[in-house]
């Protein structure tokens, strides 16, 4: 299959894929990873004229720790953030890119293109929803940078503005007295899942202090249910706060039925994932190792 | 639509041999590997990101040839099925998945096989987790994957053989 004919444009900077992005207008196209974007073009539910390559640009793909923060290049691959020994000490972040696709979408694959294309079944939103995130735009006129729930807006719609790009993905490191977990519901690996499940706890003794529990493919946007983490927070993570957590997940999810299932059969999936989720997170805030990898059907 | 679009000059080194090539923007790397330089053995598939028969080796990293362009190839070296064997002898892998009967139509083989030659190139001895991890990403419709793992074994054992 062809994509539509398009000009190619090699990026030598991030600047000049700003000012080249701004100049072309919404006929161009940013190309990261192209793991989402090239079968768009191919099926022709995409058709730029022009496509801009950012592929070639020195020092977009890094991970570095810094005052309590992880900043991630935009272009740095799934695969990268898998094998990082940096994003290993927090097991949510490993959860989720390790658990991306394939190993062949995940070698080309980006965070920062994962992100802008806020697909309401992709993974990385909802996992550093979790956490507190923001992401770093720049345009001509410089940068700004955006906590990660105001840069997604709606499906497939971000706070991106004509001629501005992610540049970076800054994550506040998780206190040590915190854990998380990212859980996928999948039919195969190369498909987007079914629904997908994050939580984030920090635990005082025994008592939940803090919770963070995000749903993906269950809304528009990844959907954050705050009457879970009420629903944990202050309490022991024991049955009665456990069911209470799975109801209220239910409660706020808002499946489309498709082919990967009925509205209810979603609506029950995401409960299940959440209360797995949150025993997953509880040990490993408690510093047990847990190993967790897509679940499929 | 844009009116005239001006090719692309790249270069590329496919299975150790450099090469030059002008190509349309649009072109992907299995076409520029399948129609420009015959080199058929890297198959098209689904052609829609799923099935892996389309695998190649880029830089030593797995990717699906059929979901990026050849002009993002530039400068890259590749490297397919048709690449594995050295001065007549089969790779490891291939001879593997001979061996252990790996395969049935074939089609799905080629992508398999460098799934599996990245694989072992960053871990010699794999577990059975982590082969399925590995080639999760290939699809074989002739239900071949019991084969498939015995053939990844085999060659593993074989090339951590002195």
């Amino acid at each position: 299959m062809y994509p539509r004919a398009f000009h190619y444009h090699r990026a030598g900077s991030l600047n000049e894929a700003a000012e080249m992005l701004s100049q072309l207008g919404d006929e161009a196209k940013l190309l990261a990873g192209g793991q989402s974007l090239i079968p768009l073009m191919k099926l022709r539910f995409a058709n730029p004229a022009h496509l801009i390559d950012l592929n070639f640009i020195p020092k977009t793909s890094y991970i570095a720790h810094e005052n309590g923060v992880l900043r991630l290049g935009a272009l740095t691959r799934h695969s990268e953030i898998e094998n990082s020994e940096i994003a290993a000490k927090i097991p949510i972040l490993h959860d989720c890119a390790a658990g991306i696709a394939d190993v062949q979408v995940r070698n080309r694959g980006t965070i920062g293109g994962s992100l802008a294309e806020a697909d309401p079944s992709g993974d990385w939103a909802v996992a550093l929803m979790t956490l507190s995130t923001d992401v770093h735009c720049l345009n001509a006129k410089g940068e700004r940078h955006i906590s990660l729930p105001q840069f997604i807006k709606d499906a497939y719609t971000t706070d991106l503005s004509h001629g501005e790009l992610v540049k970076e993905v800054a994550i506040r490191i998780p206190a040590k007295n915190s854990g998380g977990a990212y859980l996928a519901f999948k039919r195969a690996a190369p498909v987007y899942p079914t629904a997908t499940a994050a939580v984030q706890l920090t635990m005082d003794g025994d008592m939940c202090k803090d919770a963070a529990i995000v749903l993906g493919c269950v809304g528009l946007t990844p959907v954050r249910v705050t009457n879970a983490e009420s629903a944990l927070q202050g309490h022991k993570i024991d049955d009665k706060s456990l069911a209470a957590a799975e109801e209220a997940a239910r409660a706020a999810a808002d499946p489309q039925p498709d082919m990967r299932g009925s509205a209810e059969y979603k609506r029950s999936l995401v409960g299940a994932l959440v209360k797995r989720a949150i025993r997953i997170a509880e040990k490993r805030a408690r510093g047990e190792q847990v190993q967790v990898g897509p679940i499929y059907a | 639509m844009p009116e005239a679009i001006e090719k692309v000059a790249i270069r590329a080194t496919v299975n150790g041999k450099q090469h030059s090539l002008s190509v349309e923007p649009r072109t992907l790397l299995v076409e520029m590997l399948r129609e420009n330089l015959d080199l058929t053995g890297t198959h098209v598939g689904c052609d829609t990101t799923y099935c892996g028969a389309c695998t190649v080796l880029l830089n030593g990293s797995a990717v699906k040839s059929c979901t990026m362009f050849a002009v993002q190839a530039d400068g890259a070296e590749i490297t397919t099925v048709e690449g594995l064997e050295k001065d007549g002898q089969l790779h490891p892998i291939q001879k593997a998945f001979g061996d252990s009967y790996g395969l049935q139509c074939g089609y799905c083989t080629p992508g398999i096989m460098l799934s599996a030659v990245q694989l072992l190139s960053k871990n010699k001895s794999p577990n059975d987790t982590q082969i399925r991890k590995a080639i999760a990403g290939n699809t074989c419709r002739c239900t071949g994957y019991q084969n498939v793992l015995k053939a990844i074994r085999l060659a593993a054992q074989v090339m951590r053989e002195p």
